[in-house]
C-alpha cells in the first residue's frame, strides 16, 4: 500500500536521523567528559591550589610594641586601647546609604568623610578601609549596638601609644605616627606590617631610632574566609613576637624638675652619670606633646609649633649647637698642659685686651685681671689668660685633647639627629674655605669662641670626663631592654694627665665656692656635696669696633635674638664626682646669672631627692627659699596651685 | 479516509494494560536524577532537607504524579491540544512582554496572582508539540518544500524572537535547538541544515572580521563582552567571576570529589548560583570526576532510552514528540555542563531534573509525560 510504504519510509528516514543525532550527542557528551577529565584530573593540583587561596587568607597579626619606662620603671610611652572604626566597600550594597549612616552614628566630620572617599576609591573594595580612631567609648558602643544595621562596618579595638609624660620628655621619646609612603622607603623588607591598616611607626626620638626593637615581629593567622571576605573559621596562628620594652636611663623625678625649672626659657639640660655614663637627664624646652602627633596633628597646632620663636620642635640638648664660650676653657687649660708648654703656675698679666698679629682681642673684664695663673685664670674666666693658654698649646693640639673629651663628634644615642658639633681644625679650614689656619683662630678657639660649636650633651659629656679623669665616658640612653641590663663596653682610657685634670678641677671648684668665683652665688653649701662648675656665656652677635669704643652693651639693652647664649657646666660632688651637668639657656644673658642655679636646683635634687635641705643653699638664699616652700605648704593646703620652688 | 500519520489499529487500552506498556525504566531513571539533585541541594543549604531539597522532592512528586497523569491520557488528544497549546504558550509569552515581572534585568515572569510562571518553559514543550503535529499532518513529499519549511521556520522563530528579546539567550537557543531536531527527524533535507551552519559561520566570521574595521557590526562593548564570554579570565572579578569560580571548583574536586558537604568552593559561597545554574558545579567538587561522569552518563542513558523508545513509536507526532523531548534534555544538560565547566558562556540554562526550581522541573516532567504517553499508545492510530 502506498501510504504504508511513504509511513515506512518516514519511519526509516526517522530512525536514521535519530541515530545520526544520538551519535552526536554522545559526541558532545564525550566532550564534556574530556573537559571534566582536563580539569578535575590533569590539572587537579593547580585547581586545588587556587581553591586553597580562596578559601584561606594569611592575616597579619600585629605585634604589641614594646613600651618604654624611665630606669626606675615609671612608664614613659605605653599601649591604651584604640577603638578604631574600618569600612569595607563591598559588603555594603548601598554606599552612599552606609556613608551616611556611619556620618551620623560616628559623628564624623567633612573632612573625615572626604578622606574615607579618597581612601575608598585608592583601595580594593574587598579591603578595609579605616574610617576613625580613636573613638570614645560612648561612641564605638552606639556603632556596635548598631552594626548589624551597618553592613560594611568594622569596628575593631587595637592598641594606640600614648605619652603619659606628655612633653616632658617629648624629645627623647619622640613619637609614632601613620605610615606613610617615606617611611616604607626607609623601613624595607617589612611592609606586611607597616600596611596593616592603622600601623603606627616611630617618627622620631627613641621611637624612630629603636623601631625595630620596639615593633617586634609580626605574626600570622590564616583563616578560612567566604566569599564576602567574612572569617568562617581559624585554622591555624603563628602568634609573632611582641616588641621589646626599653628602659631608659632617664631619671624621670628629676626629668620632670628640669623641665619645669626651665619653664618659659628657651633652654636644654642635660645630666649625665659621671662613672657609668647613663644620661639622667635630657630636657629641651619648651617642647610639644607627643600625643598629638599620633592620629595626626592638626594643621594649626602644627602653625603654632613651627612658628614660635623658641623652637619647640628642636630638640636643643642634642641638636642645638652652640658655641661653648668659657666653659670650654678647661680644655683649652689641659691642652697647654699637655703640650708642656706653661706649668699650672705659669702665670700671665691681663691688661683687659691682648695685641694679636694687628687685632685686639679683648678680655670681658675691660680694666683686666692683672697677673693670672690658671687657677686664677679658670676661677675667674679670664680670657687673656687663656688666650696665651692656646697660643702655648697649639690649635693641634687643643683639637687633639679636644677629641679625647668627646668635641666634635656626636655620642652615639638611640635618638636619631644628634649632632657633631664643631670642631675647627687647620683640616677642617683648609676643606671648608681653602685657606690656611689663621692665629687668631686658635684664640678664638681658646676660649670657646670662633667656628667652635658644641651641643649641651657634648658639654656635659666633656664635664664628665673632667669629673671622672681616667675614663672616655661614653653617654647612654637605653639601659636595658625587656629588663636585661646592657652591658657595657668598656671605656677608653682618658689619656691626660692626672696632674691637668686636678688643676682644672680645682679651677672648677674656686668657680663655685670662692668669693669672687663666677657661680660662687650658686653653690651648694653642704661641703660634702659641694659642685665645682664653669659658666660660659657665648656671644651671639659681632661686637664691632666703635660699640667697644662706646661701651658693650648691656644684654638687657638688646633684642631677645641678639642677647648671649648663657652656659653653665659642673659636677658634684666635688669629692666623688657623681654626676655632670650641662645648662644653657638660650639668651638668656651671663652664665653665672642665668645658667648656673638651673645646675645648681637640678643637682640639688639629683644629690637630695625632691627636698634639698635648707642647709645645702647658700645662705644668703635659705630665706627665701624657707618662705617660699612655707607658702606651698598653705596652697597646697587650700588647693591652690602651688607655688614655684626655684631657688635666686 | 486519509490515513497520515501512522497505523490505523483502532485499539483502546485499559488503565492496566497501559501501565503494564508503560516504560518503567525511564521513569526509574529520571527518579535517579532527580535524586541527585535532592543530594545536591541538601548539601548547598548546608546538610539539611530543609528548604530547597524537601520543596524539590514535593515539586518532584508532583511533577511525577503529572507526568504518570499525561502519560496514561491517550496521544491523539495531545495531537489534538498540541496547536491550542501553541497559542496558549505565544499568548503567554506576548502577555509577558507587555506585563511582565523584571528580574535581574530581563522580563520572564508572568505574574497569575496565585503563583508566576515563565511562559518560555512551556514554549518549550509547545514547540515541540507543534512541530510533531506539523510534520505529523504535512504529507511527507513536501516536507523539504521551501514553502512547507519556511512555515515550519515561522512557527520555531516567531516565539525564539518572543523569548529572545526579554531577553533570554539560553532559551531562545534551546528553542530553536529543539525545533531544528524535529525538522531533523521529520526529514527535512541535509541541504537545509548544511545552509544554516554555512550561514551562522558566515555570521561569526563577518562579525569579528569587522571589528576595528570601517563596517564593524557590533559596538566595543559586545566585543569586550564577547571577549569576557570566549574567556573569562580576563575578567575575574567582574563577568569572568562566576565560570572562573566554577572550573576552580570543578578542578579542584578531582577524581573522587572532596566529599558531601565539602565543597570549600560551594560551602563558602564562591560559587554563585549554586543550588539552580552552578549545581553541577558542586556535585563535580563534592564527588569528584567519578560524580561528573556518573551524571553524564546517567544523563545519557535516559536519551538513550528516550531514543530507542522513539524509534518504537508507530505515529509520526509521537515519534517526533519523543524525539524532540529527548533532544530538549540532552540541550539543557549539554549547555549546562558546557556552561559550568567553561566551555560556553553562562547563559542561565538549569540542570534538568536537578537543578531547583518549580517551572523547569514540572515542564520537564509534562514533556516526559508526552514522551511516555507517546510511548504507551506507540502503537494507537493516529488519525488526522
Amino acid at each position: 500500500m502506498f501510504d504504508d510504504r511513504r509511513e515506512r519510509d518516514r519511519r526509516a528516514t526517522f530512525t536514521r536521523r535519530a541515530i545520526v543525532l544520538f551519535g552526536a550527542q554522545l559526541g558532545v557528551a564525550g566532550v564534556l567528559g574530556v573537559r571534566l577529565y582536563k580539569l578535575q584530573i590533569v590539572d587537579q593540583a593547580q585547581y586545588r591550589k587556587l581553591a586553597e587561596d580562596n578559601r584561606i587568607n594569611p592575616e597579619t597579626i600585629a605585634p604589641e610594641r614594646g613600651e618604654i619606662f624611665d630606669r626606675a620603671g615609671a612608664p614613659l610611652a605605653v599601649n591604651r586601647p584604640n577603638y578604631t572604626l574600618s569600612f569595607i566597600r563591598e559588603q555594603a550594597k548601598d554606599l552612599e546609604k552606609a556613608i551616611a549612616d556611619l556620618r551620623a552614628l560616628a559623628s564624623l566630620s567633612d573632612r573625615e568623610v572626604q578622606s574615607l572617599r579618597r581612601k575608598l576609591k585608592r583601595s580594593a573594595k574587598f579591603k578595609p578601609v579605616l574610617v576613625k580612631e580613636d573613638l570614645d567609648w560612648d561612641t564605638f558602643a552606639r556603632l556596635n549596638a548598631n552594626a548589624p544595621a551597618l553592613p560594611g562596618a568594622l569596628l575593631d579595638v587595637g592598641l594606640v601609644r600614648t605619652y603619659p609624660e606628655a612633653d616632658k620628655l617629648a624629645h627623647v621619646i619622640g613619637y609614632v605616627g601613620a605610615v606613610t609612603s617615606r617611611d616604607l622607603k626607609r623601613h624595607k623588607g617589612d611592609d606586611r606590617l607597616l600596611r596593616l591598616p592603622g600601623a603606627r611607626i616611630g617618627k622620631t626620638g627613641v621611637e624612630l631610632a629603636a623601631e625595630k626593637t620596639l615593633r617586634g615581629e609580626a605574626g600570622v593567622r590564616r583563616v578560612e574566609i567566604n566569599a564576602g571576605g567574612r572569617e568562617v573559621a581559624e585554622i591555624d596562628r603563628i602568634e609573632g613576637d611582641p616588641g621589646s620594652d626599653l628602659t631608659l636611663t632617664i631619671d624621670l623625678a628629676l626629668q620632670r624638675y628640669a623641665m619645669k625649672r626651665i619653664e618659659k626659657e628657651s633652654a636644654a639640660v642635660v645630666v649625665m652619670d659621671c662613672i657609668t655614663g647613663d644620661l639622667l637627664v635630657l630636657a629641651s624646652g619648651p617642647a610639644y606633646d607627643p600625643n598629638k602627633f599620633v592620629f595626626g596633628i592638626s594643621q594649626r597646632d602644627w602653625d603654632d609649633l613651627r612658628r614660635d620663636e623658641y623652637d619647640p620642635l628642636r630638640n636643643k640638648a642634642l641638636a642645638g649647637e652652640y658655641p661653648p664660650g668659657s666653659t670650654f676653657k678647661m680644655i683649652t687649660a689641659i691642652a697647654a698642659l699637655e703640650a708642656g708648654k706653661i706649668s699650672p703656675r705659669t702665670s700671665f698679666t691681663c691688661t683687659g685686651r691682648m695685641k694679636f698679629g694687628d687685632r685686639y682681642f679683648h678680655c670681658w673684664k675691660r680694666a683686666g685681671h692683672g697677673r693670672v695663673d690658671m687657677l686664677r685664670g679658670v676661677k675667674n674666666s679670664c680670657d687673656v689668660y687663656f688666650y696665651e693658654a692656646a697660643l702655648s698649646a697649639g690649635i693641634d693640639k687643643i683639637a687633639e685633647v679636644a677629641r679625647k673629651f668627646g668635641v666634635g663628634e656626636a655620642p652615639k644615642l638611640e635618638i636619631p639627629n644628634v649632632r657633631d658639633g664643631l670642631l675647627p681644625t687647620r683640616d677642617w679650614v683648609r676643606k671648608t674655605y681653602k685657606r690656611g689656619w689663621n692665629g687668631g683662630e686658635t684664640l678664638n678657639v681658646g676660649i670657646g669662641q670662633g667656628a667652635l660649636l658644641m651641643t649641651p650633651l657634648q658639654m656635659a659629656v666633656m664635664t664628665a670626663r673632667i669629673a671622672n679623669g681616667a675614663e672616655q665616658v661614653q653617654a647612654r640612653i637605653v639601659k636595658a631592654i625587656n629588663g636585661v641590663e646592657l652591658e657595657r663596653a668598656p671605656f677608653e682610657p682618658l689619656d691626660v694627665s692626672k696632674d691637668a685634670i686636678d688643676i682644672v678641677k680645682a679651677g672648677m671648684f674656686a668657680v663655685s665656692n670662692e668669693p669672687g668665683g663666677t657661680a660662687f652665688r650658686s653653690r651648694i653649701a653642704d661641703p660634702e656635696n659641694a659642685l665645682a662648675g664653669k659658666t660660659g656665656t657665648a656671644q651671639v652677635r659681632r661686637i664691632g669696633k666703635e660699640e667697644r669704643a662706646a661701651g658693650v652693651k648691656k644684654n638687657a639693652d638688646l633684642p631677645w635674638r641678639l642677647r648671649d647664649h648663657a652656659l653653665f657646666v659642673a659636677f658634684a660632688p666635688v669629692k666623688t664626682p657623681r654626676y655632670a651637668i650641662s645648662v644653657i639657656v638660650e639668651h638668656g644673658g651671663g652664665g653665672s646669672k642665668a645658667a648656673a642655679p638651673v645646675a645648681r636646683d637640678v643637682l640639688m635634687r639629683a644629690l637630695y631627692g625632691p627636698q634639698p635641705p635648707l642647709e645645702a643653699y647658700p645662705v644668703h638664699l635659705r630665706r627665701e627659699i624657707a618662705k617660699a616652700r612655707e607658702e606651698a605648704e598653705k596652697a597646697k593646703a587650700t588647693g591652690a596651685d602651688p607655688v614655684k620652688i626655684m631657688g635666686e | 479516509m486519509m490515513r497520515r500519520g501512522g497505523f490505523n489499529e483502532e485499539v483502546e487500552l485499559s488503565i492496566g494494560q497501559k501501565l503494564l506498556r508503560f516504560n518503567w525504566l525511564l521513569a526509574a531513571l529520571l527518579a535517579a536524577a532527580a535524586t541527585v539533585g535532592f543530594l545536591m541541594l541538601y548539601s548547598v543549604a548546608g546538610g539539611t532537607l530543609e528548604g530547597r531539597a524537601e520543596r524539590q522532592i514535593i515539586l518532584f512528586a508532583l511533577g511525577f504524579g503529572a507526568m504518570m497523569l499525561v502519560a496514561m491520557i491517550d496521544i491523539r488528544f495531545w495531537r489534538r491540544l498540541s496547536v491550542l497549546f501553541y497559542i496558549g504558550a505565544l499568548g503567554m509569552l506576548v502577555l509577558t512582554h507587555f506585563f511582565g515581572e523584571t528580574g535581574k534585568g530581563a522580563q520572564r515572569w508572568l505574574d497569575l496572582r496565585f503563583m508566576q510562571i515563565q511562559p518560555s518553559e512551556p514554549m518549550k514543550i509547545a514547540l515541540v508539540m507543534a512541530l510533531a503535529a506539523f510534520y505529523h499532518w504535512l504529507e511527507p513529499e513536501r516536507v523539504s518544500r521551501p514553502f512547507w519549511v519556511a512555515v515550519a521556520l515561522l512557527i520555531a522563530l516567531v516565539p525564539a524572537a518572543l523569548v529572545l528579546q526579554q531577553p533570554d539567550l539560553g532559551t531562545t537557543m534551546l528553542l530553536l535547538a529543539g525545533a531544528g531536531v524535529v525538522m531533523f527527524l521529520a526529514g527535512v533535507s541535509w541541504w537545509y541544515f548544511g545552509g544554516v551552519f554555512m550561514l551562522v559561520g558566515a555570521g561569526v566570521w563577518a562579525v569579528f572580521a569587522s571589528k576595528g574595521a570601517s563596517w564593524q557590526i557590533l559596538k566595543d562593548y559586545q566585543y569586550r563582552r564577547i571577549e569576557t564570554f570566549l574567556d573569562p579570565s580576563k575578567d575575574p572579578l567582574g563577568a569572568g567571576y562566576h565560570i572562573t569560580q566554577s572550573t576552580i571548583a570543578i578542578g579542584s574536586g578531582g577524581l573522587d570529589g572532596k566529599g558531601l558537604l565539602r565543597g570549600s568552593q560551594t560551602h563558602l559561597r564562591f560559587l554563585p548560583e549554586a543550588h539552580t545554574d552552578f549545581i553541577f558545579t558542586t556535585l563535580a567538587e563534592e564527588f569528584g570526576f567519578r560524580g561528573g561522569i556518573g551524571l553524564l552518563s546517567l544523563y545519557m542513558l535516559i536519551i538513550f532510552v528516550a531514543t530507542l523508545t522513539a524509534i518504537r513509536i508507530g505515529n509520526m507526532f509521537g515519534r517526533l514528540l519523543a524525539g524532540g523531548v529527548a533532544a530538549t534534555f540532552f540541550f539543557f544538560f549539554a549547555i549546562n555542563v558546557a556552561m559550568v565547566t567553561g566551555l560556553a558562556p553562562v547563559v542561565g540554562v538549569p540542570l534538568p531534573l536537578v537543578s531547583y526550581g518549580g517551572t523547569s522541573m514540572l515542564t520537564l516532567m509534562f514533556a516526559f509525560g508526552l514522551l511516555l504517553s507517546a510511548q504507551v499508545h506507540g502503537d494507537s492510530a493516529a488519525e488526522r
